[in-house]
């Protein structure tokens, strides 16, 4: 039994790094919240102002649902067109970023423009389109068609670099030309995933749709940043109710595109409880 | 999955088809109900054809403006803002991480095995994840007034649901052989969790952490446009006042944290998990 002595006194010893780690997170924790200005005083004052205004909040004030509706259907707009005009862009350029089937002198300017599309968030890339087309639903649409590019483009990539290119060399052993081998090589590889990724972008588009308003790119957002603004709280709670109750519509429409395109589920399958699609992970969530 | 129209036709002349009626119609549907969607908005949507036009030539206009890029702004006020994201980023995630991991235990039910506590955490899961950060921020500095405070907590809140969910996930997902060891040893539950779960599930806590703090340096780089503090402050002031080359100094600045941010992330995944 020479073996149970050699081992430590502590076989649960921890190494040194994950201490040191440790200690310099908390240094930094310690110092970042210092420039936060936090102190007992401002947590009163919060926790009162607090109290105020969720009794402002409610009860909900939907008198003025026109506006709201108007809000709420231009979103919605914005999230349909900018999808569509995303995917419909993002399919040649992720198609062109992807380095097993393209050279590099195609890959890298795709590669670069999907990395600008991503870089920068849909509202700040809304401000840019508001001074170039002007305030209203076009702003939001273009500034969420960049955000689309990017997020499909780079999945939508990945996709076609982890396929097995049997299939694609077997429809190269034909003679037959490019279109053919992306359509039956490639496409039937990276469908499901790409049902996936569309069906998420128009979710997360529906989301941001909601809030490029906020800088005058159209939609709901405006108006729910102009009641803000006007102390207007509870019209406010009723704005957030409404897209609160949106996105969850549309999580489970896009739940169900899922089902019926990745386990070829038919209508009566969809009020049928269960399926594996519905609780699909998505480690992209944003 | 073929169909044959008919099983007593010959071979040579049956029709074979990948999905069943049933599911063809379903795909129609849903086609048909994208393809009307497009048109309805296409028709509806207030677009101002003058506007668009005019595009081109404010787009060279705003470059003109933008161009030479203000650097000399940059020591005054957009170093300090920049870090005040990079703070508001980094407090937020741990704060979220803090917060969502008895949220995520509380939502595995096997680890809990009470379905009501199940659906209660996942209900904080959900409602934290469908209000936006922008408006999580609103909310904040309604609260406590404008300033990173403000930030942090919309950042730190909107990412409990995000990193419960997926925290949750992975415990639900994890082995049942050390956890029945351990608790046949006899083993308190504290030392079923932090020698049963957590070295199962570190690998994906730890980067759901990371990946998250890559979201929220991009998300609270924004959150100063409603006042919660950060770079956003500094290029929204920027923008009232038209200083377009100051604009374009604070977006090379994000631009430049968002892939310091990316390549941080991408080492430490590396070289820790």
């Amino acid at each position: 039994m020479n073996t149970v002595a050699a081992l430590p006194a502590d076989p649960f010893q921890r190494s040194v790094w994950p201490r040191v780690a440790a200690v310099a997170l908390l240094v930094y924790v310690i110092y970042a919240a210092a420039q936060m200005e936090i102190s007992w005083e401002r947590v009163q004052t919060g926790l009162y102002n607090a109290q105020r205004f969720f009794g402002r909040l409610f009860p909900p004030n939907f008198s003025r649902w026109e506006l709201l509706a108007k809000g709420l259907v231009e979103s919605l707009e914005i999230a349909v067109l900018a999808s569509t005009l995303g995917i419909l862009l993002a399919l040649p350029i992720g198609l062109a970023a992807a380095r097993n089937l393209m050279p590099p002198w195609v890959t890298w300017p795709a590669r670069l423009i999907i990395v600008m599309a991503r870089s920068f968030h849909p509202v700040i890339v809304a401000i840019l389109f508001v001074k170039a087309v002007g305030f209203g639903a076009l702003a939001g649409i273009l500034a969420l068609t960049v955000a689309s590019v990017g997020f499909i483009g780079k999945l939508f990539t990945e996709a076609i670099e982890e396929i097995s290119l049997k299939q694609v060399e077997a429809v190269r052993a034909t003679g037959a030309p490019f279109a053919s081998v992306l359509w039956f090589g490639v496409l039937p590889q990276v469908f499901s995933r790409f049902i996936g990724f569309a069906t998420y972008q128009l979710d997360s588009n529906l989301r941001n749709s909601t809030m490029v308003g906020i800088v005058g790119a159209g939609g709901i957002g405006g108006t729910l940043f102009a009641a803000f603004q006007r102390f207007d709280y509870d019209f406010v709670c009723a704005i957030l109710i409404s897209i609160i109750s949106l996105i969850m519509i549309g999580e489970v429409l896009a739940t169900a595109v899922r089902r019926i395109f990745i386990e070829h589920a038919t209508v009566a399958d969809l009020f049928r409880a269960g399926g594996a699609a519905s609780r699909e992970r998505h480690l992209e969530d944003d | 999955m073929g169909v044959a129209t008919a099983a007593s036709m010959p071979v040579a002349e049956r029709i074979w088809r990948r999905f069943t009626p049933e599911q063809r119609f379903t795909r129609f549907v849903v086609y048909l109900v994208i393809v009307a969607s497009i048109v309805l908005s296409i028709r509806s949507v207030e677009v101002i054809p003058e506007f668009l036009a005019d595009a081109p030539e404010q787009v060279v206009d705003l470059l003109k403006r933008m161009w030479p890029i203000d650097w000399p702004h940059y020591p005054d006020t957009v170093h300090a803002a920049l870090m005040e994201t990079i703070h508001i980023a980094s407090l937020g995630t741990l704060l979220a991480l803090v917060l969502a991991l008895p949220v995520g235990i509380l939502a595995a039910h096997n680890l809990v095995p009470f379905v009501p506590i199940n659906l209660l955490a996942k209900l904080i899961l959900v409602s934290s994840r469908s209000v936006n950060s922008l408006v999580w921020a609103l909310l904040f500095v309604g609260i406590f007034g404008p300033g990173a405070l403000a930030g942090t907590l919309a950042i730190g809140f909107r990412s409990i649901g995000f990193v419960g969910k997926l925290f949750g996930e992975a415990l639900e997902e994890s082995q049942i052989g050390p956890i029945e060891a351990l608790k046949a040893a006899g083993s308190p539950w504290r030392s079923v969790l932090a020698y049963g779960y957590w070295p199962q599930v570190k690998p994906s806590f730890w980067s759901i952490a990371l990946f998250r703090w890559d979201i929220n340096v991009r998300e609270s780089a924004v959150l100063g446009l409603v006042g919660a503090g950060g770079i956003g402050m500094a290029l929204d002031s920027a923008l009232n006042l038209f200083q377009w080359d100051r604009v374009a100094l604070i977006l090379f600045a994000i631009f430049a944290v968002v892939i310091l941010a990316e390549i941080v992330v991408t080492q430490v995944r590396k070289r820790v998990i």
